[in-house]
C-alpha cells in the first residue's frame, strides 16, 4: 500500500488540492481509506490528518471503514421509486443475502442507497464501484448477483448492464447542430475576442444551471479583475434529482462544451480550466479524457491555440457523491480538495474563486450555448425565446411519460406542449426544476418555461394520477436532509427537523398543530439558510402545501395534539425489566376522545390520580 | 464625511472593510451571535446574527458594511426567528443546563435567556455523542458542541496548532481532534491554549477548575449577554 499511495501522491505532485482525487483512487483500490493511508498522505501532502478525515466523512463515496469489493449503490431518486425500485432493492438484498447499508460477512459486496445518479430516463439505476448500472430488473439482478458471487472483474461483466443511452427525442436550436471541432474558436478569433463577448451579450444568454445570471456580465466582471491568474470551471455536477441533460451533452457534445470553455478562457484571460464531473458520471471520464487529448493534438488546447497565442488547458476533476458541490462556491472548495461547504459571499467567485483567484463557473449547457453563439452570432440565439429568457432550454424529462429523455424547447413553451410531446397523459402534476424547484398541478399546465415563470436547471418529472404527492414530498425532504452540508444551523438542523415532521404527518401521527408547525419550520429554513440548498429545501413542502392542503389535512388525526414519539414503545425496556406484559403495563398513545395523552396508567404508577 | 449605515433607524459610522457586526459593536449595538468572536476570522454559520440588509437576510458577522445600508436587527420577526435558531441548537445536541458546569457562564444559555427562550419548541434529537476525558487537563464533551468552530479557529490562528476540526456532513457533523488515536490526550493541546478556553458552551472545559465560582455568581447570573458582549468586544473607532 505504501508504494501505491506514494505513486498517486507523486502523480499529483503532492498537491493538497488533489486530495479528493487521491482519496477517490484509494477508495477505488481498497474500498475504504485505511488508517495507514491517512497517516501517509498527511505526511506527503503536508496537511493535518483531520483535514483528510473531514473530506472522507463529507463525501458519500468515501469511507473510513471497509465496503465490499463490489460496492453496490442503488439510486433513491423518486423516479427510481416510480419504476419499482423498492421491490427490486429488496430482491437484490435477498439475492445477495445482505442488509441495506451493510457489508456482507465475506467482505465481497456492500449495498446501500445513493442520491439520484442521473439515469432517470433509464432507471431503476445504480452504481457498482462507481460505474453506472441502468434499467435494473430481476433478470439483471440475477446476473449481477451471479457475477459478484463468481468474483468476476467489472471489465468482464456484460456491457448491456452498463449501457447508457442518450435518448434525445427533440433536438432544437443547440442539439440539432453539431458544430465542427474548432469552429467556435476560429469564429471567435476571426471576429475578435471583445466582439465575441459582445455577441454573447446580444444573445441574452443566461446561466443554464437555474439561477440565470447573465453569462456575458459574469465573463466581463471576471475579465476586469486585477489579478492576472484566472480560471474557467465547467459545473458538471448535475445532482438535482431528475436532471441528466449534462450527461448527454458530455457524451455527445463534449467538444462543443470544451470549445465554449476555451472561448471563455480567451475572453477572461484564463490559462487553466476544470471540468468538475460528478462522481456518478465516472463512466464518461475516459471518453472525455480522450477528447481532451485529441483537442491538444489538434492545437485546440495547450500552447498557442490555433496560432492565436492563447494558452489554455482543461483538467477533469471528479466529485464523490455530494449534491451540495453543484453550488458554485462549494464546487470550488471541492476543486481545492476540501469538503464542499459553500463560502460566505461576498466575495463572489468572479473576484475570488479557485485558490482565491477570479473564476468563472458555468453550467455545461451554458458553455455549449456559448460555443454555438460564437459560431452563429448573438441574434441567432436571441431571436428565439421570450423577452427575458432568450434561446432554448434543454430538458431532462422523466417520470410518467411514454418517452423519457432529452427535449430542447424555446423558452416560452407551455408545459402542456412539453407533456404532449413526451407522451404524458392523466397528469397529476409536474415537478419543474427538481426538488429545489416547483411542483405544479394539472391546473397550471399553460404556464411557461422561462426564468420569469417556471425556471429550471433542466429537471422535469411527470407524475400521473396514480401517484401520491406525499410520497414525492417525503422522498425529496429526505434527500435534502441527506445532502445538507451541515455548515449553518437552519439547514443542518432544519432539514432534519423537516424530515421528522413530514415523517410524522405521512405516517399518520400528525394532529391539528402539526401543519402550522411544518409551515413555520419551512419558512425558517428557507429564510435563514446559508446557501441555495437550504433556501430551497422546503420547496417540496411549501409548493405542495399551497396546492394540496387538503391532502396533508387528511393525514391528520382528529385530535389537537399527538406527541412525536411512541409513548408505549418507550415503556418496552421497563416491561422487559419488570417482566410484565399485562394490559396495565401498556399506555395508550392518546385518549382518543380528547387531546389528553395517557389513558391507562397502571394503578401502582397513577400517583395522585 | 465618514460613511454611515442605519441600524434600526440609528445612523452609525463605519470604516472601510468593516462588517456590519464590527460597525454595530463599535457603535455599542449588540447583535446576538455565537460563532463569532472579533479576534478570529468570521465564520457565518450559526446564523443568529442574521439581519435584514435592504430587505435581504444577511449574516452581520460576514457581510460588509456599505454606505447607506438600511439594516434591521431588533424586529419582532428577527427576534422570534433567532429564538427558533437557538432552539434548533438546543435540540440538536444534549444540553442539560442544570447539570452542566458551564451554566451561568454559557453563551448558548445566555443567548437563550436574552431571546426569552422558554422551551425547546422542536423535538429533541438525543444524539449519541462521544465524550473524551482522556486529556490530563482538558475535557471534551461533544454533547454540548454547537459546531461554531471557534476552537478550530483559535487553535489555528492563535495557538499555531491544528488540534480541532469539524468533520462529517449534515446532521452528522461533529468535532474531531488531530491525533492518530482520535483522542485529545494524544494531540498537542495544552490547557493554556486559547482553543481550550474559547468554547461558548461547556463542550471544552478545563479540568479541576469546576465550580470554583459558585452558581449564582457567574457571568450571566447578573448581566445579560448583550452587556457582557459589548464590554468585551467593543472597540471604539480609532482605537
Amino acid at each position: 500500500m505504501r508504494q501505491f499511495i506514494q505513486d498517486i501522491a507523486e502523480n499529483s505532485h503532492y498537491r493538497a488540492t488533489h486530495l479528493l482525487q487521491i482519496l477517490r483512487q484509494v477508495q477505488s483500490r481498497y474500498h475504504y481509506i485505511p488508517e495507514e493511508a491517512i497517516a501517509q498522505l498527511s505526511g506527503l501532502l503536508n496537511i493535518p490528518r483531520t483535514q483528510i478525515i473531514s473530506v472522507i466523512e463529507f463525501y458519500s463515496f468515501l469511507h473510513l471503514t471497509p465496503r465490499g469489493q463490489y460496492e453496490l449503490l442503488i439510486s433513491d431518486s423518486i423516479t427510481d421509486h416510480m419504476l419499482g425500485k423498492k421491490d427490486l432493492f429488496d430482491y437484490l438484498a435477498k439475492k445477495l443475502d445482505i442488509a441495506v447499508g451493510e457489508v456482507r460477512k465475506d467482505g465481497l459486496v456492500s449495498l446501500d442507497n445513493t442520491s439520484c445518479t442521473g439515469m432517470c430516463d433509464q432507471g431503476p439505476a445504480g452504481l457498482v464501484n462507481g460505474y453506472a448500472l441502468t434499467r435494473l430488473d430481476c433478470a439483471g439482478i440475477d446476473k449481477i448477483a451471479e457475477l459478484i458471487n463468481q468474483q468476476k472483474p467489472l471489465n468482464e461483466w456484460p456491457s448491456e448492464l452498463f449501457q447508457v443511452d442518450d435518448n434525445i427525442y427533440k433536438p432544437g436550436l443547440l442539439l440539432s447542430q453539431q458544430i465542427e471541432q474548432g469552429a467556435a474558436l476560429k469564429s471567435a478569433f476571426k471576429r475578435g475576442i471583445k466582439e465575441t463577448l459582445k455577441e454573447i451579450d446580444y444573445s441574452g444568454l443566461r446561466g443554464r444551471g437555474g439561477a440565470g445570471f447573465k453569462t456575458a456580465i459574469k465573463w466581463q466582471f471576471c475579465s476586469e479583475e486585477q489579478q492576472a491568474e484566472r480560471y474557467v470551471v465547467c459545473n458538471a455536477d448535475e445532482g438535482e434529482p431528475g436532471t441528466f441533460k449534462d450527461r448527454v451533452l458530455l457524451n455527445s457534445y463534449a467538444d462543443q462544451v470544451f470549445e465554449g470553455m476555451t472561448v471563455c478562457a480567451a475572453i477572461i484571460g484564463a490559462r487553466q480550466g476544470f471540468l468538475y464531473l460528478r462522481g456518478e458520471y465516472l463512466h464518461l471520464h475516459d471518453k472525455l479524457q480522450t477528447i481532451l487529448d485529441q483537442r491538444r493534438q489538434n492545437g485546440l488546447l495547450g500552447n498557442n491555440i490555433l496560432g492565436a497565442g492563447l494558452y489554455f488547458d482543461i483538467e477533469i476533476r471528479l466529485g464523490a457523491g455530494a449534491y451540495i458541490c453543484g453550488e458554485e462556491s462549494a464546487l470550488i472548495e471541492s476543486l481545492e480538495g476540501k469538503a464542499g461547504v459553500p463560502r460566505n459571499r461576498p466575495p463572489y467567485p468572479v473576484t475570488q474563486g479557485y485558490l482565491g483567484k477570479p473564476t468563472v463557473v458555468n453550467n455545461v449547457e451554458t458553455f455549449l450555448a456559448a460555443a454555438c453563439i460564437a459560431v452563429n452570432g448573438g441574434d441567432w440565439f436571441a431571436s428565439i425565446g421570450t423577452e427575458k429568457s432568450k434561446g432554448t432550454k434543454i430538458l431532462s424529462i422523466s417520470g410518467d411519460c411514454a418517452q423519457p429523455g432529452i427535449y430542447e424547447y424555446p423558452f416560452g413553451t407551455t408545459i402542456q406542449t412539453v407533456l404532449n410531446d413526451c407522451g404524458a397523459s392523466d397528469v397529476l402534476g409536474v415537478q419543474i426544476g427538481g426538488p429545489s424547484g416547483t411542483f405544479i398541478s394539472n391546473q397550471e399546465l399553460e404556464r411557461k418555461l422561462a426564468f420569469e415563470d417556471l425556471a429550471t436547471g433542466g429537471s422535469f418529472i411527470v407524475f400521473n394520477s396514480s401517484r401520491n404527492i406525499l410520497d414525492v414530498v417525503h422522498n425529496f425532504t429526505h434527500f435534502f436532509a441527506h445532502e445538507s452540508c451541515g455548515f449553518c444551523t437552519p439547514c443542518r438542523v432544519g432539514t432534519s427537523l423537516l424530515k421528522k415532521q413530514i415523517d410524522k404527518i405521512v405516517e399518520g401521527h400528525g394532529s391539528a398543530g402539526d401543519i402550522v408547525a411544518l409551515e413555520e419550520l419551512c419558512q425558517l429554513v428557507k429564510n435563514y439558510s446559508h446557501c441555495g440548498l437550504g433556501q430551497t429545501a422546503a420547496n417540496p413542502i411549501l409548493t405542495t402545501l399551497e396546492r394540496y392542503l387538503g391532502l396533508y389535512e387528511n393525514q391528520l388525526k382528529e385530535i389537537s395534539f399527538e406527541p412525536g414519539f411512541d409513548l408505549d414503545g418507550a415503556l418496552e425496556i421497563a416491561r422487559r425489566m419488570a417482566n410484565r406484559y399485562d394490559a396495565g403495563a401498556h399506555l395508550a398513545q392518546t385518549d382518543e376522545s380528547g387531546s389528553r395523552p395517557i389513558a391507562s396508567l397502571p394503578p401502582s404508577l397513577a400517583v395522585g390520580e | 464625511m465618514s460613511k454611515t449605515i442605519t441600524i434600526d433607524g440609528k445612523v452609525i459610522p463605519f470604516e472601510e472593510g468593516q462588517t456590519i457586526m464590527e460597525a454595530a459593536t463599535a457603535a455599542g449595538i449588540y447583535i446576538p451571535h455565537l460563532c463569532h468572536q472579533p479576534e478570529f476570522t468570521p465564520h457565518g454559520s450559526c446564523k443568529l446574527c442574521t439581519v435584514k440588509v435592504n430587505g435581504r437576510n444577511c449574516s452581520a458577522c460576514t457581510f460588509p458594511a456599505m454606505d447607506g445600508q438600511d439594516v434591521l436587527s431588533e424586529t419582532e420577526e428577527l427576534i422570534d426567528d433567532r429564538r427558533k435558531i437557538t432552539q434548533m441548537l438546543f435540540v440538536e445536541g444534549n444540553h442539560l443546563c442544570p447539570g452542566c458546569e458551564k451554566t451561568g457562564n454559557c453563551q448558548l444559555q445566555a443567548v437563550a435567556y436574552h431571546l426569552n427562550m422558554l422551551d425547546n419548541h422542536f423535538p429533541l434529537f438525543y444524539p449519541d455523542r462521544e465524550v473524551d476525558a482522556s486529556h490530563p487537563d482538558v475535557m471534551l464533551d461533544r454533547n454540548r458542541c454547537i459546531l461554531c468552530t471557534l476552537c478550530v479557529r483559535a487553535s489555528q490562528q492563535k495557538d499555531g496548532k491544528n488540534v480541532f476540526a469539524v468533520s462529517g456532513r449534515g446532521i452528522h457533523k461533529h468535532l474531531i481532534v488531530n491525533s492518530d488515536s482520535g483522542l485529545l490526550k494524544d494531540t498537542d493541546l495544552e490547557a493554556t491554549d486559547r482553543a481550550a478556553h474559547i468554547c461558548p458552551t461547556g463542550a471544552i472545559l478545563i479540568k479541576r477548575t469546576g465550580y470554583r465560582v459558585p452558581i449564582g455568581e457567574r457571568i450571566y447570573d447578573h448581566k445579560e449577554i448583550d452587556q457582557v458582549s459589548l464590554e468585551a468586544e467593543h472597540v471604539k473607532h480609532g482605537e
